[in-house]
């Protein structure tokens, strides 16, 4: 049987668990394309217009996906940490697909629900029992497929706080290289924010990562930075955040900022997105009171390269502008 | 000490009796207006939801007012107002305001922390105290929301238009004067005799439509232009699916259309099978319930950008295809306008009426079952 991964949403974050689990349950694994713009235009057009851009890219890469496999996998990923959720878009996301799934003629879909907001490590019974109800397999093969695609990763995540960015590492894929490279001495360190699925997605956010290396931009990513430390700075905040993936951002600021690690900040986010348009403002309150330049960049569908260039542009001469002035006060 | 809270409807009823027990000085954001709008939404992020703009709006005018001390639920997620408190109080400090802020926490996040609230608003508050003064006030609260759960219907056969609202208004001095639970309970009948005799006409064929949708937009009618007068005023009869007492009450074992939550859920599982935050489970019970007990058609509420809603909305299509029902969206935010919301409306109304001469509405099942001023 050939399983369908779609190249959105969290495929960024967990494809080497997924996948090396799928496999070692015996099952094809195949995975759609780079989002394009055809991708993007079916997902559109069938999304209701009011979610964000990378939930409605998701319908296109299911699109994408028929007549190759034999099934999808969209797992219900309701909760990642003990008593957070992930972003309610996910935890209904197995319904929205399923409501057009006929319409579309879409393969069937396989949504194992995964929540440890109660307890931690409940997934992996969940996990457990998803393989045994829909492939007949023994828990012990269960327990080896998902000790194997642990393995994978934290390999993964290894390498992610080495340096190297996803894109590098997922299969079929490539980060667009910058085409020219800056003298060290010109850079400048920028930290760029924002949810994986938008920032790595070369398509929705019109390769900002080698546009911004180009500028001379050294670029620092909320990966790079072990997950306990982030969670543990994500913690400076008047009441715990609930949403894991918003923690994990704000735990980059504030963990930037208290280590003077950027220059400034690109907070990328999309149209619509809820949890960070409410987040924004206490990231942009925590840049402003530790004096690191922000910029928030709001993206969509619709966004036009001309004026996503002029805007990295026009920030990142004005870090060197700031740096050079620094340097010659000093 | 000068407590304010936002505007929610009519919980600001309650509020007043709450307070008034609690001994603390209430100060009432003045009524919601565009301005209050403008300024909530010039200082709110940008495709915050509608409820937040609005909420700042009210607070500015509150602290201007003289408020010094502002309220605000909270809650665990997975929908954005849980963390609503946090943001509006970055936003007001941002702007210079001082004050003293305070987060509700649900009661089932912890019941010391919620005593702890409220003692710091009231020192020497007891918990027996405390249980004793939220059980009568939110039986008050019950009273008025039964007094205009029955408006919207009455306002469908009303002859002369307009009687509804003003009786409305007489029945909330009345209710609002009440202190202890006898008083309330008397009250209570009295008010709803105010509202049931307003003239009727029983024989007007009257179009039966059900309201659906995110919470904030259900029990604001500043928010909505009003939506559920309106309708009352084209002569429709109105179900509503939650009310403030339902929703906050101390389980958020809220109620819909008065069927119990749970049912409703097992109704909404074939479409939409988990929680996801807000009212979007309900949404969707809820719109296949009101088809099968017959209803013309369903307007779903929601603010720009609501996440849960919008999930919902997504399934909509599907539920309404195999359901065989209309279902009308309407997304606010701060740029939508009245009339288009109007026309809307009444192209909605003219499809239902033409679904009826072609006889493809169900029978309506009428449900009656909340008691005025039931308990906690």
């Amino acid at each position: 049987m050939r399983v369908g991964i779609p190249r959105s949403l969290l495929y960024y974050k967990y494809l080497p668990f997924w996948k090396t689990f799928l496999a070692e349950l015996g099952l094809e694994v195949e995975t759609s394309p780079l989002t394009n713009k055809k991708i993007l235009s079916w997902g559109v057009e069938v999304a209701e217009n009011e979610l964000c851009v990378p939930v409605k890219a998701f319908y296109g890469h299911c699109m994408a996906l028929r007549g190759r496999v034999d099934a999808l996998f969209v797992p219900r990923v309701v909760s990642v940490e003990e008593r957070e959720y992930t972003c309610p878009k996910f935890l209904g996301l197995p319904d929205m697909v399923a409501a057009v799934a006929d319409q579309l003629e879409l393969p069937p879909l396989l949504t194992p629900k995964l929540n440890q907001r109660e307890k931690p490590s409940e997934f992996k019974w969940q996990l457990i029992n998803f393989a045994r109800d829909q492939f007949g397999l023994s828990r012990w093969d269960a327990i080896a497929a998902l000790e194997a695609a642990r393995v994978a990763q934290k390999r993964y995540q290894e390498e992610l706080v080495r340096g190297r960015k996803p894109l590098d590492l997922l299969p079929a894929s490539r980060l667009n290289r910058p085409r020219w490279k800056t003298p060290k001495s010109e850079r400048k360190r920028i930290g760029l924010l924002g949810h994986p699925y938008n920032i790595y997605d070369g398509y929705i956010t019109q390769n900002l990562i080698a546009r911004l290396e180009e500028m001379g931009a050294e670029l620092v990513v909320p990966e790079m930075t072990d997950h306990h430390v982030l969670m543990e700075a994500a913690t400076d905040v008047p009441k715990q955040l609930y949403w894991t993936y918003e923690k994990e951002i704000m735990g980059a600021v504030n963990h930037w900022t208290r280590q003077k690690m950027v220059d400034g900040v690109i907070y990328v986010l999309a149209f619509a997105c809820g949890p960070d348009s409410l987040v924004q403002v206490l990231i942009e309150h925590r840049a402003r009171t530790h004096n690191v330049p922000l910029m928030s960049l709001t993206i969509d569908e619709h966004s036009g390269e001309a004026g996503l260039v002029t805007r990295i542009e026009a920030f990142t001469d004005m870090l060197m502008r700031k740096k050079r002035t620094a340097e010659a006060v000093a | 000490m000068k407590v304010s809270v936002p505007h929610m409807g009519h919980l600001h009823w309650m509020m007043d009796d709450l307070f008034e027990r609690l001994e603390v000085e209430y100060v009432k954001p003045p009524p919601s207006t565009t301005k209050t709008l403008t300024i909530g939404a010039k200082h709110s992020p940008e495709f915050a939801c509608l409820p937040l703009k609005i909420n700042v709006g009210n607070y500015i005018e509150a602290l201007e007012t003289g408020a010094d001390t502002l309220v605000m639920a909270g809650g665990h997620g997975p929908c954005r107002f849980g963390y609503y408190g946090i943001v509006e109080q970055r936003i007001l400090l941002d702007l210079g305001y001082e004050f003293n802020f305070l987060m509700l926490e649900p009661f089932s996040d912890g019941a010391l922390a919620f005593y702890k609230t409220f003692k710091s608003l009231s020192p020497g508050l007891t918990i027996p105290k405390l249980y004793r003064i939220l059980k009568i006030s939110f039986s008050k609260g019950r009273a008025f929301d039964y007094l205009y759960k029955r408006s919207l219907q009455v306002r469908a056969y009303e002859v002369n238009r307009g009687d509804t609202s003003r009786a409305i208004r007489e029945a909330e001095q009345i209710l609002t004067l009440a202190r202890t639970p006898d008083e309330i309970e008397e009250a209570a009948r009295e008010a709803l005799a105010v509202v049931d005799a307003v003239e009727q006409d029983p024989d007007r064929e009257v179009l039966k439509v059900c309201v659906v949708g995110e919470f904030f937009l259900l029990l604001e009618p500043f928010s909505n232009f009003g939506l559920e007068e309106i309708l009352g005023h084209m002569d429709v009869y109105l179900e509503r699916s939650v009310w403030v007492t339902d929703w906050i009450a101390p389980k958020r074992d809220n109620k819909v259309y008065g069927f119990p939550k749970k049912f409703v859920e097992e109704k909404a599982a074939p479409y939409l099978n988990h929680n996801v935050g807000g009212e979007g489970r309900e949404t969707i019970g809820g719109i296949v319930l009101a088809a099968e007990r017959g209803f013309d058609g369903i307007i779903q509420l929601l603010p720009f950008g609501c996440m849960p809603e919008n999930i919902a909305t997504s399934i909509i299509p599907k539920v309404q295809r195999d359901h065989d029902i209309p279902v009308l969206t309407l997304a606010f935010d701060e740029q939508t306008g009245r009339a288009g919301m109007v026309t809307r409306i009444e192209a909605f109304l003219d499809l239902l009426e033409a679904r009826r001469k072609t006889g493809k509405t169900g029978t309506y099942v009428s449900y009656v079952s909340q008691k005025p001023s039931a308990a906690v």
